[in-house]
């Protein structure tokens, strides 16, 4: 009776807190019964919600993070592996299933700046959790996992061990205090007496839940901070991974689909009869925005779609271009900030970013089978819970009629986030008209780089005073296309600071793109600083670090890539170093790139080398692949990215007109981590803002030519 | 139209229009999604399979032009349980990040290691064309040096 009062409370527990305290592992295995916890809980082990211990003594960590390859469901597992003091070869994750129970409140936490809550007791946070029901957040972004989750898994596995640890007392008949966990043991040292986790599970699942375990002295960590082989990397690279794109079922259809060229645009007409003539065409399904042809494979489906020929309207939006969209930026920005009349001198420059496509290599892909009064939907998203909605919506079903499984993603970056669902919208409407067999919609590489939910463009006025000595008075920017508090700091002592957002909207459909709007500020600001430096005949690197008076954390990583690069070290001519420093999803990454420019105006980048603190640092080696993928990315955007607007519409189509840098074009990148121990910092976006300047700045160095506009690839750096 | 294939040692004959690529025959007819559609148009690499020991892209390969020629998925390059040594050495260097793109990495940098056990950084450059929008190239390369080192490592104590 004990034990069913416990559960109870646990399962209110979970509606209460969320997924992040307890009880909610009885929900994960009675999918559709969500608050409800299961009466075999107790039998199975189960002693958190993120936490089962089973008899042959693995521990089962279950992580509400979906895995684009950053390595957070590792991370995760080794933040809450190290505060149970589990052996690290006998910990196993499962990826949480989207429910309701598991919608991440910590998320709006982590976004919001709070702190996060005092352990366990108060973790119980009923307005976060309803507010990220209220959202349906489940989402996997914002460099947010291990910064946001991770607290509460070290909360969950402190818990565990806890009762771990009175499950044995009990056994050995001595008290909790003298005995101690470590590598998925219990031991008592004055009796010798020894069980594993797996042998003490069933009683410690019935021991009271503490209110306050205490979590781990950072110095005596032996999982964290050490490098540890991600759970998802063998089964990538045997093929065995199954992808959303990859996902099949006993008579599932084949939809391949062509949607309004034009953002808003309307089907007009399409004679289906040149694709219902083909082999294997099911069905050709008219959309208001778009036409799909169902087919029994996805190439006749394909092949028959390229047989019509849809007429579209323009949405009015028909003689928009990339010129006429900066044009209008341009009229928006006015004239540059105005500048103290004490100034010595006034340095002004403007920039400009295009618009960029996500481009994540699986291209969009989801299968829905709508039977009745329900759906069953199988796509990647980094938000599962909204992908779900999104489904409901077009369905016109509420969301418990829906089931989504959450599949591998290969990419996100930001395409696959809240409010990005065309392809679920899509897939569950052509799936509605196919009814009730079960229908996977696989966008072309074209669908994909005409329908993304772009970066947006941007552009930016900056001025700047120094005054007679080359000290900086004040720095100001008129800018359009986005900007926020966090996109426009600069870490330096400029007394005067001026910045005014100026709006010049526009039809082209926007979205959150890694890094988010630090993409374009990063690039606009450590641009800005550079010029300001070579303005005054200073250094780059030692003008900016002469006004970090007040942001030691900047100028210690300043200071660490300036070494990590030999900066000021001699190079050949036609070769530059670039400094750049921004701090995005709380942690300051500073880069320095090293490059080469031929005669004729060959761009080469030889190295980057980026200093991060993010804090502290949970899985050293994919931390450091996240900063090199972050470089990489963003340098393949500065170099050769951009999408541009014509007549309305994305002109380019795929990979032959947007193009991506390659082996060829990828500097070697040295990573190195300055542990601060301030709050964790995200990693999957921080290494992109940095980059883009670094490698203008080293342009400027080696050439003397400023790069204000990307991609790099429109300038001519040849010199006579 | 049937159409006789023999992928990873096994003989297969499917009824497919002759212009279907070899890409949509392996994933959607036998059901080997380890090789992956990421353009259409051979300019990504995912697509990557190995065809009579070279590596070609599936994408836009008709499978006519294939009829009994050995092909090699992702899924036959581990030989009795072993996996290849650039499949452990994309392991022990943790070089996929989404993985997407992997199976066609792997693919043509084993193709490029049995025609060249030892490249240079330039001939990795000129062979290996695949697009990883994650970035993993800093680890792809590190790995193929890695392969190449311990092949002539185990030559030397041969």
């Amino acid at each position: 009776m004990r034990k069913w009062t416990r559960r109870a409370f646990i399962g209110a527990g979970s509606l209460v807190g969320g997924g992040f305290v307890l009880g909610v592992a009885g929900v994960a295995f009675a999918p559709g019964r969500h608050g409800v916890v299961s009466t075999d809980a107790i039998d199975k082990g189960e002693l958190t919600s993120w936490i089962t211990v089973t008899p042959d003594n693995f521990v089962t960590i279950l992580v509400p993070h979906c895995e684009m390859g950053q390595g957070s469901q590792t991370g995760l597992a080794m933040m809450a592996a190290e505060e149970m003091e589990a052996e690290w070869e006998r910990v196993r994750i499962e990826e949480a299933p989207a429910l309701d129970a598991y919608a991440n409140a910590y998320m709006l936490r982590a976004f919001t700046g709070e702190s996060m809550p005092a352990p366990l007791g108060r973790a119980i946070d009923y307005g976060a959790y309803r507010l990220a029901r209220w959202f349906g957040t489940q989402a996997t972004g914002g460099s947010l996992a291990v910064r946001g989750t991770g607290y509460g898994m070290r909360i969950a596995g402190a818990a565990a061990r806890e009762m771990l640890l009175a499950a044995a007392a009990e056994r050995f008949g001595v008290p909790p205090a003298e005995c101690a966990a470590a590598r998925s043991h219990v031991a008592h040292a004055p009796t010798t007496q020894r069980a594993s986790f797996g042998e003490l599970a069933r009683v410690a699942a019935a021991k009271p839940v503490p209110s306050n375990p205490a979590l781990k002295d950072p110095e005596t960590y032996t999982i964290r901070r050490t490098a540890k082989p991600r759970f998802d990397i063998p089964p990538k690279v045997d093929g065995g991974v199954g992808y959303g794109i990859d996902f099949t079922l006993p008579g599932m259809l084949h939809a391949a689909v062509d949607i309004a060229p034009v953002q808003g645009g309307r089907l007009v007409s399409v004679d289906p009869a040149p694709a219902k003539a083909m082999p294997g065409v099911q069905e050709v399904v008219e959309l208001e925005e778009a036409v799909a042809v169902v087919a029994d494979s996805f190439w006749r489906a394909r092949k028959a779609l390229a047989a019509l020929e849809p007429a579209y309207d323009d949405a009015g939006h028909g003689d928009v271009s990339s010129a006429s969209i900066f044009a209008a930026f341009d009229e928006a920005l006015g004239a540059a900030p105005e500048m103290p009349a004490e100034a010595a001198r006034v340095v002004t420059a403007d920039y400009r970013v295009p618009f960029l496509a996500h481009a994540t290599m699986e291209p969009m892909a989801c299968t829905v089978r709508v039977e009745g009064e329900r759906a069953e939907v199988w796509a990647g998203t980094q938000d599962p819970l909204n992908a779900r909605s999104a489904a409901a919506s077009a369905l016109d079903f509420d969301t418990d009629q829906i089931h989504l499984t959450n599949l591998m993603l290969g990419g996100g970056y930001g395409r696959r986030l809240p409010f990005c669902f065309d392809y679920v919208d899509l897939a569950a409407r052509i799936a509605q008209a196919m009814s009730p067999a079960p229908v996977k919609l696989v966008w072309s590489r074209e669908n994909d780089i005409q329908h993304d939910y772009y970066r947006p463009a941007a552009m930016c006025r900056y001025a700047g005073a120094l005054d007679a000595d080359g000290r900086p008075l004040a720095v100001g920017a008129h800018y359009a296309g986005g900007g926020d508090r966090e996109s426009l700091f600069m870490p330096y002592a400029i007394p005067d600071q001026r910045f005014d957002a100026r709006n010049a909207p526009h039809h082209v459909r926007e979205g959150a793109w890694r890094s988010v709007l630090n993409s374009q500020h990063g690039f606009f600001k450590e641009s800005f600083i550079d010029e300001l430096a070579h303005a005054a005949g200073r250094d780059p690197y030692a003008f900016r670090r002469d006004l970090m008076d007040e942001h030691p954390r900047f100028r210690a990583a300043l200071d660490r890539v300036a070494e990590m690069a030999g900066w000021g070290g001699p190079l050949p001519a036609g070769e530059g170093r670039g400094i750049a420093i921004a701090e995005s999803f709380g942690s300051i990454v500073a880069q320095v790139a090293h490059v080469a420019v031929s005669p004729a105006g060959r761009l080469r980048v030889r190295n980057v080398h980026a200093a991060v603190d993010c804090g502290d640092v949970v899985n050293t080696d994919s931390a450091a692949a996240q900063i090199e993928g972050g470089v990489v990315f963003g340098l393949s955007a500065a170099l050769v990215g951009a999408i541009t607007i014509g007549e309305g519409r994305v002109v380019e189509s795929n990979f032959g007109d947007h193009r991506m840098i390659r082996m060829a074009d990828a500097p070697n990148v040295e990573v190195e981590f300055i542990r601060s121990g301030e709050r964790l910092g995200g990693l999957g976006e921080p290494g992109v803002p940095p980059v883009a300047p670094a490698v203008t700045n080293a342009i400027f160095a080696a050439t003397g030519i400023r790069v204000r506009d990307l991609p790099i690839e429109n300038q001519d750096l040849s010199r006579a | 139209m049937a159409i006789t294939l023999t992928v990873n040692g096994q003989t297969h004959t499917v009824d497919v229009e002759p212009d279907t690529p070899l890409l949509w025959v392996l994933r959607d007819t036998l059901g080997l999604t380890g090789t992956k559609f990421g353009c259409g148009i051979a300019a990504c690499g995912a697509c990557t399979v190995h065809l009579d020991g070279r590596a070609v892209r599936t994408c836009t390969l008709p499978v006519s032009a294939v009829e009994g020629m050995p092909i090699t998925t992702i899924e036959g390059l581990a030989q009795d349980g072993r996996l290849h040594e650039v499949q452990q050495a994309w392991i022990d260097h943790q070089v996929p990040q989404c993985g997407y793109c992997q199976s066609g990495m792997i693919m043509a940098v084993s193709a490029l290691l049995a025609r060249r056990p030892d490249p240079s950084d330039e001939q990795i450059d000129a062979t290996i064309t695949n697009i990883c929008r994650c970035g993993t190239f800093v680890r792809v390369r590190r790995a193929i040096h890695a392969v190449a080192e311990g092949g002539n490592e185990e030559e030397r104590h041969a």
